[in-house]
């Protein structure tokens, strides 16, 4: 099972960094809005108003983390829905490799790329930022991979289902950005109209807020077992369907 | 001895489109064996429920003894496949996919650079898969099918877009491929290719397999026409012509005859009468039907149609 897992990965790593705006446009670009913003937000506020503002402290990271990890789910939707069309995903199944093999190399890498631009953002957080770095960041790296693993099966579902390339990136946008909206990220799920809980309620998007926001301002894992098994669930339920009814070609 | 490969009655649907139906042929150790009909006959079901990658809806399939569907991953080893306008990565390096592809096989996986070598694609090693011309592509999909030194290789529309050129150095490929002793399993549409490449043919159209053998006892079963073509002067030569056994007409424009007969033996006959009467010709031409007129006797209707 494990034989070309690493090579196929590392292979998949190069060529993303390959294309044009592979590096720039997934690591490089997020790190620099991410402080760009922070300082043009947190110009006008004195200091103890810093600390207080909880967008600038809480919400902004949470913020950042989740655009990175939902771009990266989009990337692998894309790259899917490519590597159908131009049959590769299928050259690649006339193997002895076997196709979870294909698909966990994918999402690996795009684990791995997420992980190098939250890392970058950490390290220059660290210097640039206005209020500083002060959440527990293995506790909230951990957080994230949960949050990412789980929105990147959601990501597999529907690159089993978009029907070719060309939709794969607006349909995939049309799916996720919503949930982003109702998800807690800029106004918390309890002042959205009521019409929009029951909605929320089922995002997978907002229990990944929910345990990013919570983990990050210091709460103990057990306040968000919820989260997390809901998290699971999603997992669980996406990676079985799209099982299911996942397209090589 | 015992056939690589063994079909037998295999039928596949897609909704209610029957794809293949009653397919039954067997490929032969050491041999190039052509899948050849028209585009939609059948031939790429066919050989990718061979290859373990579409399961039939009924019959059986063998190849070296193992069941495709059951037995998939353990067939892969042994087997090499190259699929009908399959892509790669685009920036992905010539050497990485080779390189990739023989970390996947557990067996002696054969040197990739001896083999980017023989198939002239050293010079290209570090070119990225989307710079390649179609010739040079179809070339690393062959060193792939290769790289795990494979008993049967699989090769569908092998040529299909490329120049004349091009096509004529893959088949030379393909023929070294059989003198290392592998069985090669080919589709194809173009009956050229067909005639020059394969030890035998099976002819398919709309799912079904019209006849097997090799291209020339097709040739010689399903047209036996022969057509002689020749220039001269002399009088009598029309009035000898039609004296020669299985002569079916002659016909006279200027000085050309057109000779029209059946068998093998007419342009032996031909050749006898010429000599024997002395008769002088300032042209002589054959004109022999091939696989492209035996699958219009066939199906009626020409492969390209």
């Amino acid at each position: 099972m494990l034989r070309g897992l690493w090579k196929l990965t590392w292979i998949e790593l190069k060529i993303f960094l390959r294309e044009p705006l592979g590096a720039f446009g997934t690591i490089v670009i997020p790190v620099l809005v991410f402080i760009v913003a922070g300082r043009v937000l947190g110009r006008g506020l004195a200091p103890s108003a810093l600390a207080a503002s909880s967008f600038i402290s809480v919400g902004l990271p949470v913020l950042a983390s989740v655009l990175i990890a939902v771009s990266a789910v989009l990337s692998l939707v894309t790259i899917i829905s490519i590597y159908r069309e131009g049959g590769i995903l299928k050259r690649l199944r006339a193997t002895p490799l076997r196709p979870q093999t294909i698909l966990t190399a994918h999402v690996l890498a795009k684990l791995l790329l997420t992980a190098a631009t939250l890392a970058l953002m950490v390290l220059a957080g660290k210097r640039y930022y206005p209020v500083g770095v002060h959440a527990p960041l293995f506790g909230f790296t951990i957080a994230l991979l949960i949050s990412t693993w789980s929105i990147l099966s959601i990501g597999f579902l529907i690159a089993s289902i978009v029907p070719t390339a060309r939709f794969a990136q607006p349909i995939g946008a049309f799916i996720l950005y919503p949930m982003i909206a109702v998800s807690g990220l800029f106004a918390p799920v309890e002042s959205l109209p009521p019409s929009l809980h029951a909605v929320a309620r089922v995002v997978p998007l907002t229990y990944a807020v929910s345990l990013l926001e919570g983990i990050w301002k210091g709460d103990p894992w057990s306040a968000h077992m919820g989260d997390v098994a809901a998290l699971a669930v999603v997992f669980i339920v996406c990676t079985a369907l799209s099982a299911k009814v996942f397209r090589w070609e | 001895m015992r056939p690589v490969i063994q079909v037998s009655a295999v039928r596949k649907t897609y909704g209610s489109t029957v794809a293949v139906d009653e397919v039954s042929f067997e490929v032969n150790d050491g041999e190039i064996f052509g899948l050849i009909g028209p585009n939609g006959a059948g031939k790429t079901t066919t050989m990718e429920c061979i290859e373990g990658l579409r399961t039939p809806d009924r019959g059986t399939i063998s190849v070296l003894g193992l069941d495709p569907f059951n037995d998939v991953y353990k067939l892969q080893e042994r087997i090499g496949v190259q699929l009908q306008q399959s892509q790669l990565q685009k920036r992905i390096k010539v050497w990485e996919a080779v390189d990739l592809w023989a970390s996947l096989y557990q067996k002696n996986a054969i040197a990739g650079e001896r083999l980017l070598e023989q198939l002239g694609l050293i010079d290209k090693r570090n070119a990225w898969f989307m710079t390649l011309s179609g010739g040079q592509k179809q070339r690393l999909f062959i060193a792939l099918a290769l790289i795990n030194n494979p008993e049967v290789v699989f090769l569908d529309e092998l040529t299909t877009g490329l120049d004349p050129q091009s096509r004529r150095a893959i088949w030379d490929l393909v023929r070294g491929i059989r003198e290392r002793g592998k069985t090669v399993f080919l589709t194809t549409h173009l009956m050229e290719e067909a005639e020059r490449l394969c030890d035998r043919v099976a002819i398919i159209e709309h799912g079904r397999i019209i006849d097997i053998d090799r291209p020339e006892n097709l040739v010689n079963r399903h047209c036996p026409e022969r057509t002689i073509v020749l220039a001269t002067d002399d009088r009598t030569a029309e009035e000898r012509f039609r004296a020669i056994p299985r002569v079916e007409a002659v016909t006279c424009s200027d000085s050309q005859f057109t000779i029209r007969g059946r068998g093998d033996e007419l342009v032996t006959a031909v050749i006898h009468c010429l000599s024997e009467n002395r008769i002088r010709v300032t042209d002589f031409r054959t004109i022999l039907p091939n696989l492209e007129d035996v699958f219009i006797k066939l199906t009626g209707h020409s492969i390209r149609d």
